[in-house]
């Protein structure tokens, strides 16, 4: 049997999301962020929401997710994508809205904007990519990092007497009452990118049922950052950050 | 008794060599090539494509979506 | 219906925003301007014209709210005061840079710092010479009574959507604060969504399958592309500065000396200008009501008829600066102001132009 025969168009059963714009993504090879982006647009594609949905990008690894994304988007100032989206919803409550941001950005200079758009439970998404670090601006520490993780500004290990603690905003913000759904979830094995494909179609559906603010975190790996190869870091999340962010829903809706 | 065969197609330019597809691959059918690509990256290939079964694990997992799946039913 | 009340300065814009048909205003408690956002509250003007009021967690948030909806095409605003406007001034920029059309309103109270509640006019570098980073401009509007807080909302609407730029309503805690007569314009309806992308063809509304994807962002990491956006920009604050300057002149034609003042001290030089001619002192007042862009060509020509011109500001002088360059040295220029929330009164200032500029 050749393999002609079954590379036909008939025969295709994965293949990139429609809504990917022709440009090569700009991260690192192995970045969980390429893998966390095919799911929101793979969403956004089978619910055919295409055109009625705002993204929001933060600063930060994916300051340039709409060079990738081919809907609508802004581009937020650092921290502040839960109040741009707060306002894209309320003034255009029928379009989907969501932002995309990471852990500098949402955990950290953006806590405010995160705990009180969570709070007022407005009817977003937030897609919180978790990777214990600042890729961008070259692998410094994050609010997330993990105690004893090496960074460029840790560069013996985060002493947690001296640099206070990694910060569990998901386990956070799931106290609060505006907020419907609480995920976290991973994209480095197939089976987890089926788990998270589902948690985001939740959260998207959520928004469509006007049920408030959905949350949902990947924890990813950043392997520039961590100086290892993209195989030996999501070993090494597994073996290291998944004990302290461990994977699962953390608030689900309770009503029938 | 009907079989399954799959094959993929790596669009090698855009492939960066990660290697996670080959990791995720559950039959061994994946290795990064000894060639580079324009970006001199070592791209993706079937390396031994009679043991592909189509399971997109691969596909799925290619932080840069350049992986396409193909799979069809095969009469034994 | 045009509609005589009377009101407070703060009172009159939130009321002018809901007539201009803004979609959305956005705030964050800060006196002197609180009534702002507590009138809006009350009006509940999303009852009635749809439009949104949130009062969000910080200074901060509103301003990134007002990009959000300004990203959207949508007429939105926030208010503030002086520290609370520095909070804004990130924002302010991203806007600038991403071409959005919103409105600032700053009553601005003593500063630095923590500063007073009280009235101030020390916020005119930070309005017209910047106040957040890299090279913009905004338009600023100096009303000088009531009335003009309410046009101004509607004029400052017309000019953000005109130019795609952030305005700047740059008040005092005196004219935010006082009540006094005013004529409200008859309630414009809200844009629909049809009207918003034939107004705004850029803005993300979602994309449709008829055109590219919308973007706003302020970022274009390629030096030669950024380069041409700066110039782009720097084009259109040139035709700005060609198209929109406003003034006031009074008493200006026999004059032999000239007030300059905006705003609330435009005001007391009204009255100065009284004490001062029955004096037998020939002065007038020229009053900036556009801060940027300055009324820089006719206070040269000013500058061929008086002997002098006194600068009247509640700040350790900060306009002067920009009627220095606009005179060019032909004349005397100096200043009298207050500060710390403190008034000058007429005779004050009356008093400060014999001694710095007839005696001087």
């Amino acid at each position: 049997m050749d393999i002609k025969d079954i590379i036909k168009p008939e025969n295709l059963v994965y293949s990139k999301s429609k809504l990917f714009t022709d440009k090569a993504l700009s991260y690192c090879p192995g970045c969980g962020h390429g893998t966390a982006h095919k799911l929101v647009l793979q969403t956004i594609e089978e619910m055919g929401i295409e055109s009625e949905t705002i993204g929001v990008a933060p600063v930060g690894c994916s300051v340039l997710a709409y060079e990738f994304m081919d809907i609508d988007i802004q581009q937020a100032s650092h921290g502040r994508a839960p109040a741009v989206a707060t306002a894209i919803k309320r003034l255009m409550p029928e379009k989907f809205v969501f932002t995309y941001q990471g852990d500098g950005d949402l955990a950290a200079i953006g806590t405010a904007e995160t705990i009180h758009a969570c709070n007022r439970g407005e009817n977003i998404v937030i897609i919180f990519i978790n990777n214990g670090i600042y890729g961008m601006t070259g692998g410094q520490m994050a609010p997330t990092t993990i105690a004893k993780m090496k960074t460029s500004t840790s560069p013996y290990g985060r002493d947690t007497a001296i640099m206070g603690n990694p910060l569990k905003i998901t386990e956070l913000v799931a106290q609060l009452p505006g907020v419907y759904y609480c995920t976290r979830q991973a994209v480095h094995t197939a089976a987890a990118v089926r788990k998270a494909k589902k948690a985001i179609r939740q959260a998207f559906e959520n928004q469509k049922l006007k049920k408030g603010l959905s949350f949902v975190e990947i924890v990813s790996n950043c392997n520039s950052g961590w100086k290892m190869t993209p195989v030996d870091s999501n070993i090494w999340m597994e073996n290291n950050m998944f004990p302290f962010y461990p994977l699962g829903d953390i608030k689900v809706p309770t009503e029938k | 008794m009907a079989k399954i065969k799959g094959a993929i197609v790596v669009e090698i330019e855009k492939c960066k060599g990660c290697g996670v597809c080959e990791v995720a691959c559950p039959t061994q059918v994946i290795k990064l090539h000894t060639d580079v690509n324009g970006k001199g990256y070592h791209f993706a290939y079937m390396e031994n494509p009679d043991a592909c079964i189509g399971c997109a694990n691969c596909a799925m997992v290619c932080p840069d979506s350049v992986i396409s799946v193909y799979k069809m039913k095969v009469e034994a | 219906m045009k509609e005589l009340r009377l009101m407070k300065g703060n009172e009159a814009i939130a009321e002018a925003f809901i007539r201009a048909g803004a979609d959305g205003y956005f705030g964050y408690p800060i006196t002197p301007q609180s009534e702002v956002l507590e009138y809006l509250m009350a009006q509940k003007p999303y009852e009635t014209t749809g439009m949104v009021v949130l009062q969000a967690e910080s200074e901060v948030a509103a301003i990134n709210m007002v990009y959000g909806g300004a990203g959207c095409g949508k007429k939105v605003v926030t208010s503030s005061s002086s520290p609370g406007i520095s909070l804004k001034a990130e924002g302010i920029s991203y806007m600038a840079g991403a071409e959005l059309p919103c409105l600032v309103v700053n009553v601005v109270r003593g500063g630095p710092g923590l500063g007073t509640i009280q009235p101030s006019q020390g916020d005119y570098f930070q309005s017209t010479k910047g106040g957040g980073h890299g090279d913009y401009k905004l338009i600023v509007l100096a009303p000088a009574s009531v009335q003009e807080m309410a046009d101004f909302a509607k004029l400052g609407f017309e000019l953000a959507f005109k130019y795609r730029t952030p305005v700047m309503i740059q008040s005092d805690g005196v004219i935010g604060q006082m009540m006094e007569k005013v004529e409200l314009f008859e309630q414009m309806p809200r844009w629909t969504n049809e009207e918003i992308k034939k107004i705004s063809p850029w803005a993300t509304v979602g994309k449709t399958p008829d055109r590219e994807r919308n973007i706003i962002t302020s970022l274009d990491l390629d030096p030669a592309r950024q380069e041409r956006h700066v110039y782009k920009l720097g084009a259109k604050y040139k035709e700005i500065e060609e198209n929109e300057v406003r003034f006031e002149k009074i008493q200006c034609d026999d004059a032999e000396y000239i007030f300059v003042a905006y705003g609330s001290s435009a005001r007391i030089c009204q009255k100065s200008i009284e004490i001062a001619r029955a004096k037998g002192i020939k002065v007038g007042l020229l009053r900036p009501i556009t801060l940027f862009p300055f009324p820089k060509k006719v206070l040269n020509k000013l500058a061929d008829q008086v002997k002098g011109m006194l600068t009247v500001e509640m700040s350790l002088g900060q306009m002067i600066e920009d009627v220095q360059l606009a005179v060019n040295g032909k004349v005397k220029v100096e200043h009298y102001g207050r500060v710390g929330g403190m008034i000058p009164s007429p005779d004050e200032i009356v008093a400060a132009l014999e001694q710095k500029i007839i005696g001087g």
